[in-house]
């Protein structure tokens, strides 16, 4: 038996015996995946013990190095725990801002003391970060954040206020880029630092979005302190970690592009019934489905190249921004589509006759997805600029 | 099979790239077209290619070929059109070879395969009989007459007509329009009594034309496959052909976006080039989207037909229905963006265009495509 072999009947094992009943069905979404936290919040009791197990193996995180509380595993390994978790429909035990975003930049810029204190209670879910990037006159131009850090010897005090921070009322931490010098040109004189929200000089209010749901919060800081062993990288040099992170949420943003469970075709065959040659009788609506799924499997195709290329150690240039633009247009396409073919019952808040209000809801969250994470426009232009080499303006 | 090229296929491509580039531009087209040239292609050329293996690329060793598959073959259809270089490859190897590897008895594979791999025999497909593809509504019939089968019907868009040394006429020996069943496929040859053949001329300036049949007498040898039962290895024949379509529109769209992009960094108007506003910079942006998802699809519709893919006519319509969107846009934007040079005949583009939209119709447009897809797809 090869070692991978042997890995996948170990861990087809170990999930049988560890994995709670409860914790063996598909997350219903976005809130249903434990988040951490010092505060944390469990739909399900099994939440907590699902996610102390896995945490103990490293496997919360199970490609970060064993040093700092990952599982070590190798690609290969990787892609067995997550067949195998697949396949008894085994839900992540945790998911958060700390994993996808924080960690990934520590990695590739912290010190080792900033990855020995921070990683390992990412991977046990002890703290939830999140992302202090936006701010009210910073959304696309985020170069030109003012958020200001005075430097006070062993630390910095801080001044300003963040917009669109994810789940800031419900964080521990925040990864935050601040100004630490005004003297340059913009992107000189940004600084990553980290530091704890639970202090008197941070303050959170949520903003209730258009779907009625609050995932985003302005985060003020009125003299909030951040220790200087919380810089992360060099002071001034933290343009280049933001770019570094974008590029990573782009990915994940683009995401929303793939191919949803059951097609929009099939969806709308359910409701709105065939013609006598079999095709969707109202055959405006079939093109506009048809040329959809046309578009996300030629995106899905795209996906699959760009990761084949990137394996054969080619790269497509600023693929992220394709895949951003591409993937969150698609998006915002098919919850538009998923509206026309559920019709009036699509734009109810509540109750079985309305979908429980999850189809407007997504609807109307879709729309938010081509405006953060670098808007469409943005995206279009880093396409124009860094691959086409057409000039500015 | 990972969708990314291996050597030999980044070798193939290059080395085709190369070749054309040379010896079969669109000065070359244009130069065929203003000597009304019969053809519509340079015999020096085919033979060249045919020397290279281009004629057998995806033809099987063990019938002269090389075997590269269709990915490869793909590969050199990209690259003629690239330059829009006029050949034989459309209408002999991706078509008809195609077909007789479907159809053919042994026998007819041996004698035909060889010889199309080398180069020296053309072989036309003889399908479609109104303005629009709908191969099932073949209407052109052959009745059996003395052990013979007699033909009678016309046919349009038979690709390379003039030069064909052999047809592939598909007619009806039972059934009625509209059904699959009772389409058979003939090998007819060229100077057959009864059988006319007419030049068209189309926009492209390629040589297309029509097949007059006047109770052409026909031995049932000829018959490619059993009598009646076509359908199945015609449509298949009919994915790959509309995967090879897409291959060329790939590289006719790459080609105009890339001549577009030059244009735009170095034409100045209002004191600054106009590739600087960002009306056209986005809408450059996104049509390179486009083609990115263009080609991603292209290429994996060529792995599907290698790789015995079983939903090849859902991918087939996919690509060929994205293809002639992306090709559609891109030429259109190409001549916008051009201004009033990109109208004259005297500037490339045009060629561009018209050689995109013969392409786009040739067995299915975009509109019959999608509407295949969406059946495909269930809905």
């Amino acid at each position: 038996m090869s070692d991978l072999e042997q890995f996948r009947q170990e861990t087809r094992v170990w999930l049988q015996e560890n994995c709670p009943e409860a914790m063996r069905q598909q997350a219903k979404g976005f809130e249903d995946i434990f988040n951490g936290g010092r505060n944390p919040e469990f739909i399900h009791p099994d939440q907590k013990l699902w996610c102390d197990r896995m945490a103990a193996r490293g496997w919360t995180v199970p490609h970060w190095p064993r040093e700092y509380g990952g599982g070590g595993l190798s690609k290969e390994e990787v892609r067995v725990l997550a067949q195998e978790m697949a396949a008894i429909r085994a839900r992540p035990a945790l998911s958060s801002f700390g994993i996808s975003m924080l960690g990934p930049a520590l990695l590739h810029f912290g010190s080792e003391e900033q990855k020995l204190e921070h990683l390992p209670k990412i991977v046990r879910g002890e703290i939830r970060w999140c992302q202090g990037y936006s701010e009210p006159n910073s959304g696309s131009d985020l170069a030109s954040l003012a958020t200001k850090a005075e430097d006070k010897g062993d630390h910095y005090v801080i001044n300003g206020q963040k917009i669109w921070t994810s789940y800031a009322d419900k964080s521990d931490w925040i990864f935050c880029l601040v100004r630490t010098d005004n003297s340059g040109t913009k992107h000189e004189g940004i600084s990553f630092v980290l530091f704890d929200m639970a202090q008197e000089g941070v303050t959170t209010r949520p903003i209730k979005l258009i779907s009625g749901s609050s995932p985003f919060c302005e985060t003020f800081f009125d003299n909030a302190i951040a220790d200087k062993k919380n810089l992360v990288g060099e002071e001034g040099k933290g343009w280049t970690i933001a770019k570094y992170l974008l590029t990573h949420e782009r990915e994940m943003i683009s995401a929303f592009g793939a191919a949803p469970k059951k097609s929009v075709g099939q969806v709308a065959l359910d409701s709105i019934g065939a013609d006598a040659s079999g095709r969707l009788s109202n055959s405006i609506l079939r093109q506009n489905i048809a040329q959809y799924q046309l578009d996300t499997m030629a995106f899905g195709a795209t996906m699959a190249r760009v990761g084949d290329e990137s394996k054969a150690g080619k790269g497509l240039g600023a693929a992220s921004s394709i895949f951003k633009y591409y993937g969150t247009e698609l998006n915002k396409r098919r919850n538009e589509l998923n509206l026309a073919v559920c019709g009036e019952s699509g734009l109810g808040w509540e109750g079985e006759e309305y979908h429980q209000g999850v189809v407007s809801r997504d609807w109307l969250r879709s729309k938010g997805n081509s405006i953060e994470g670098g808007t469409s426009e943005v995206q279009l232009n880093i396409i124009a600029k860094r691959v086409l080499g057409l000039p500015d303006a | 099979m990972a969708l990314v090229l291996n050597e030999e296929q980044v070798m193939l491509k290059e080395s085709a790239a190369g070749f054309l580039a040379e010896n079969a531009t669109v000065t070359h087209l244009r130069a065929l077209r203003d000597s009304n040239s019969e053809r519509g292609f340079s015999d020096d050329v085919w033979n060249e290619m045919a020397q290279m293996g281009w004629a057998g690329i995806a033809i099987p060793e063990a019938f002269g070929g090389l075997g590269y598959g269709y990915t490869g073959l793909g590969l050199l259809l990209e690259q003629a059109g690239r330059n829009l270089s006029a050949s034989p490859l459309q209408s002999t190897v991706l078509v008809a070879a195609t077909l007789i590897g479907e159809l053919g008895s042994s026998q007819q594979k041996e004698e035909l395969l060889p010889a199309i791999a080398a180069g020296q025999k053309l072989i036309s497909l003889a399908l479609q009989e109104g303005p629009h593809h709908a191969p099932q509504q073949s209407a052109l019939s052959a009745t059996l007459n003395e052990g013979d089968y007699i033909l009678s019907g016309t046919k349009l868009m038979v690709l390379d007509a003039v030069s064909a040394h052999t047809f592939i006429v598909i007619a009806r020996t039972s059934g009625t329009p509209d059904e699959e069943q009772g389409l058979s496929a003939f090998l007819l040859d060229a100077g057959t009594a009864g059988l006319t053949v007419e030049r068209r001329s189309l926009v492209d300036s390629r040589s297309a034309g029509a097949l007059v049949c006047d109770n052409v007498r026909v031995p049932a040898a000829n018959l490619l496959g059993a009598p009646g039962s076509a359908w199945v290895g015609l449509n298949r024949a009919l994915d790959i052909a509309n995967i090879g379509l897409a291959s060329e529109l790939l590289g006719v769209s790459t080609e105009v976006f890339e001549r577009t992009i030059a244009y735009l960094q170095e034409r100045k108007q209002f004191g600054r080039v106009i590739g600087s506003f960002q009306g056209l910079q986005h809408r450059a942006a996104e049509l390179f989207a486009e083609l990115e998802l263009a080609r991603s699809i292209v290429l994996k519709a060529l792995h599907a037909i290698d790789d015995g893919d079983q939903e090849l006519s859902l991918i087939a319509s996919a690509a060929k229905a994205k293809l002639c969107e992306v090709a559609q846009r891109a030429t259109n934007e190409a001549i916008q963006m051009h201004g009033g040079i990109g109208m004259t005949d005297e500037y490339e583009i045009g060629f561009f265009i018209k050689r995109a939209r013969v392409v786009q119709h040739t067995f299915g447009d975009y509109n019959y495509h999608l509407d295949r897809f969406a059946q495909f797809s269930g809905f």
